[in-house]
């Protein structure tokens, strides 16, 4: 199956910052993968290189040919309608079809005319979430979709996203600054730390999660690969 | 819903103290907030009405000019021949525009603009495109655009004359060169300034070049496009004066300079009065294709 990433000794360096030093990183087919690490630790510059927009200086890259990125700001274009945007880059008759499908998936099915600019934050970050599902894509990356969302609404992403996991069986690689996000949603959860994985930790509890005392010893394990430990 | 139901509930149950130190915080507020609504509330209502009142106030003033400027002239204050009166140019607008002079020559002067104006901004845009999607597009293309920027295209006229003669080239020519210009210059800078995240996301997409150009720099850089062309209309206006009165056998300005040889003030200021309602009409073109095009602006269309 073409659907896993395969990342071997991989090295980046802007001038002689090296972010990304011999880093491996497995992922498999389906797998949800949270991306942990201290900000400037390389993890948009390791999801960066994976979605080609950054070239691999050192190492080998292997990914799906079907990836889809959806960023911290939704990236929308705001003189396209929600459905046009959603479109974009999808040929096809039945695009429109598809585009609408996609939106009332992430429950936007009565904002399909609507600008972007008038969206929430919550709700132009669903569109990025169903402009990148309706492509279905092998590997769905997203680098902190939910960081500038409320708690609330955050909480309602992370069910959300969960379903569409499920139901389109993509591996998922997710970067987040929010331990319980990763708690909540990974399979596995992976530190960064001076460009390389230091810290893997399996996430074996039954979905969907409960804050229990495997969740706690979690976020011990993870609080303390983030240096924040002792402070906890 | 049900969260709307329960908070006052627990607001309710909350010791008493915090329960008052809540509401006077909200009498506060909503004694601060009181006067200035009253005073939004008024600016709105005032805002609204000399809005009405406005128009008609300055429909007056003006005719109260006219009045005057016509009693002036029936008492033989101002001769016909200095400054013609209201009546007498509504009288020759009205033969002018019967007998087909005005229409004939208006057809062509708009003729000569909307082409100079068709060529400058296809022109214009194909430049800025060069220039603003290659480095060496750049290079090349900009440098001796923004020398000709410093040119007063005006002081063109007679090399234009020498070189292309007085037929309609050289007046098609001048408004071409003048309202290319601000098309350019806007489109190439709206390019430039396209966010790079976009162009990003589009390469995440997997869009052809040509499909970047099109959904994502065309778009994007069309605000910059319409600033432009509104500049453009008004030069053109501009350019199409100097041109038919420099030299030219029909159009509204040669119009204007034949009526000049026989002392015909009325002629004249029905001409001005023309390139005034040409020149408003094509700005007021453009804001209403601007509103069209840039509808997905929540300020501009008023969406959400
Ligand atoms: N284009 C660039 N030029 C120079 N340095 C860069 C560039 N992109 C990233 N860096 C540097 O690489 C390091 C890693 O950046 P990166 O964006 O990958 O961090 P991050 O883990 O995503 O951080 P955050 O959690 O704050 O988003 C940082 O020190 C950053 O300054
Ligand atoms: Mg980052």
């Amino acid at each position: 199956m073409s659907g896993g990433v395969l990342v071997e000794g991989l090295g980046r360096a802007f001038g002689g910052n090296r972010v990304l030093d011999g880093l491996d990183l497995q992922i498999r087919p389906g797998e949800f993968v949270a991306l942990l690490g201290r900000s400037g630790s390389g993890k948009t510059t390791l999801l960066r290189t994976l979605a080609g927009l950054d070239p691999v200086e050192e190492g080998a890259v292997s990914v799906p040919d079907q990836v889809a990125v959806v960023f911290q700001e939704s990236r929308l274009l705001p003189w396209k309608r929600v459905r046009d945007n959603v479109m974009l880059g999808l040929d096809g008759a039945d695009a429109g079809a598809r585009a609408e499908a996609a939106l009332g998936e992430v429950g936007l099915a009565h904002r399909v005319d609507a600008w972007p600019l008038t969206l929430s934050g919550g709700e132009a970050q669903r569109v990025g979430i169903a402009r990148a599902l309706v492509r279905a894509p092998h590997l769905l990356m997203l680098d902190e979709p939910f960081a500038s969302l409320d708690a609330l609404t955050r909480l309602r992403m992370h069910a959300l996203v969960e379903r569409l996991w499920r139901k389109h069986g993509c591996a998922v690689l997710l970067v987040t600054h929010d331990v319980d996000e990763a708690l909540t949603l990974g399979d596995r959860a992976v530190v960064l730390d001076r460009g390389r994985i230091r810290t893997v930790l399996p996430l074996e509890m039954e979905r969907p999660r409960r804050h229990d005392a495997d969740f706690a010893r979690g976020r011990q394990v993870l609080l303390e690969a983030l240096d924040v430990g002792e402070a906890v | 819903m049900l969260d709307r139901v329960s908070t006052p509930a627990t607001v309710i149950d909350r010791p008493v103290s915090r329960q008052t130190a809540a509401r006077t915080a909200a009498a506060r507020t909503a004694a601060i907030r009181a006067p200035a609504m009253r005073a939004a509330g008024k600016a709105a209502a005032g805002a609204r009405k000399p809005s009405r009142a406005l128009p008609l106030r300055r429909f007056w003033s003006t005719l109260l000019i006219l009045a005057v400027w016509q009693a002036a002239s029936s008492a033989g204050l101002v001769s016909p021949q200095t400054l013609a009166s209201p009546l007498r140019i509504a009288q020759t607008a009205f033969d002018l525009i019967r007998s087909g002079v005005l229409p004939q020559n208006l057809l062509v002067s708009l003729g000569r603009a909307g082409s100079g104006l068709a060529i400058a901004i296809a022109v214009g845009i194909a430049l800025a495109l060069i220039a603003g999607l290659s480095r060496i597009g750049e290079d090349v293309v900009d440098a001796p655009m923004q020398m000709l920027r410093t040119l007063p295209a005006l002081a063109l006229v007679p090399l234009f004359i020498l070189w292309f003669g007085i037929g309609e080239t050289p007046k098609i020519a001048l408004v071409a060169l003048g309202a290319m210009i601000p098309v350019y210059l806007n489109l190439s800078k709206g390019i430039r300034a396209i966010d790079p995240k976009l162009l990003e996301m589009g390469r995440t997409l997997g869009l052809s070049r040509m499909a970047v150009i099109r959904h994502i720099v065309l778009p994007g850089a069309l605000p910059d496009l319409l600033t432009g062309l509104r500049f453009s209309v008004g030069i053109s206006w501009l350019m199409l004066v100097v041109a038919e009165q420099v030299n030219a056998s029909t159009g509204i300005g040669h119009m204007m300079m034949d009526a000049q040889d026989f002392l015909r003030t009325d002629i004249i200021l029905v001409g001005l009065l023309v390139y005034a309602l040409l020149g408003l009409l094509s700005d007021l073109a453009v804001r209403m294709l601007e509103r069209h095009l840039l509808r997905w602006r929540p300020v501009a269309g008023g969406a959400r």
